[in-house]
């Protein structure tokens, strides 16, 4: 939505584009009150950037969440295995 | 059963292989949290190292009210704290202002740069190494606070409840950290695969 149409849309307790960006998290989390919640979701039927902003969140979520731990070197195996054998020694 | 509850099974009953495994699984990112806290790499080696003793000495009085994990973090969060605070005088100073550059909304508020496609095509884009490095590097200079937020909800699949009772932090301080973090990490991949005017 340019500007323009923006600022013919909005009416009065609408939410603009700006303000949707920042409630992205809690409208994710469902932290936003039932009101809120509304008003956000009557943007989104509107406005089709928002709904690719909240679609580029969410990919931002899966992707983050496709990082792996990096693997531990041989090294360090073997000192937490000598850590572990100290520890049951001490028992 | 899952996975953590088997490996918490097998510690119990003396499994040497069984506690390697819990260290492989979360040692890379304890450090990553840990550094939150504390200056340098090195410190954060030896309060994570601290940790797996203490996780060892603390095994036969854990009573399971909480995952393994969530303990888990608990005791790496209290010892970092305890060590930061110990060894930096500065206080890390929360960033303010949008998460998105107030110059791509016109006055009314709309976009007036507005976000480009990119979602679906970035694993097209761009190779998987690539991309796991960039949000790496993207985590990397997350301010200390909002990188480990992320690394726990988003990277290790921790519960906003979990993350709250592992840092000790309100919902609402979970929330606004997680919404700055996660945000600047869609920038990133924004200005990386969308090309959009910042």
């Amino acid at each position: 939505m340019s500007f323009l149409s923006g600022m013919l849309r909005r009416r009065h307790g609408d939410l603009a584009c700006q303000q949707m960006v920042e409630l992205v998290t809690d409208y994710l989390e469902g932290a936003l009150p039932a009101a809120g919640r509304r008003r956000f979701e009557h943007h989104l039927a509107g406005c089709g950037h928002c709904t690719e902003y909240l679609a580029q969140m969410r990919e931002t979520i899966r992707l983050t969440g496709r990082l792996t731990p990096e693997d531990l070197t041989p090294e360090m195996r073997s000192d937490f295995t000598d850590l572990y054998r100290r520890w049951r020694a001490e028992q | 059963m899952d996975a953590d509850a088997s490996l918490l099974r097998r510690l119990r009953d003396g499994d040497e292989r069984a506690f390697v495994a819990l260290v492989e699984r979360y040692h890379p990112v304890m450090l990553r949290v840990a550094l939150a806290y504390v200056p340098s790499p090195a410190v954060a080696e030896e309060v994570v190292q601290d940790t797996w003793l203490a996780v060892l000495r603390g095994l036969a009085r854990f009573e399971e009210r909480s995952s393994l994990r969530t303990w888990l973090f608990s005791i790496l969060v209290n010892r970092a704290r305890t060590t930061g605070e110990r060894e930096t005088r500065s206080v890390p100073v929360a960033d303010a202002g949008p998460v998105v550059d107030a110059a791509r909304f016109g006055p009314s508020g709309g976009w007036a740069a507005p976000p480009e496609h990119w979602v679906e095509q970035a694993e097209n884009r761009i190779d998987a190494a690539k991309l796991a490095e960039l949000l790496r590097a993207g985590l990397d200079v997350l301010p200390a606070r909002q990188r480990e937020v992320v690394l726990l909800r988003d990277v290790e699949g921790l519960s906003g409840a979990e993350v709250c009772e592992v840092l000790a932090i309100s919902e609402a301080n979970q929330r606004v950290l997680l919404h700055r973090g996660r945000s600047k990490l869609r920038q990133l991949l924004e200005s990386e695969l969308g090309g959009a005017a910042r």
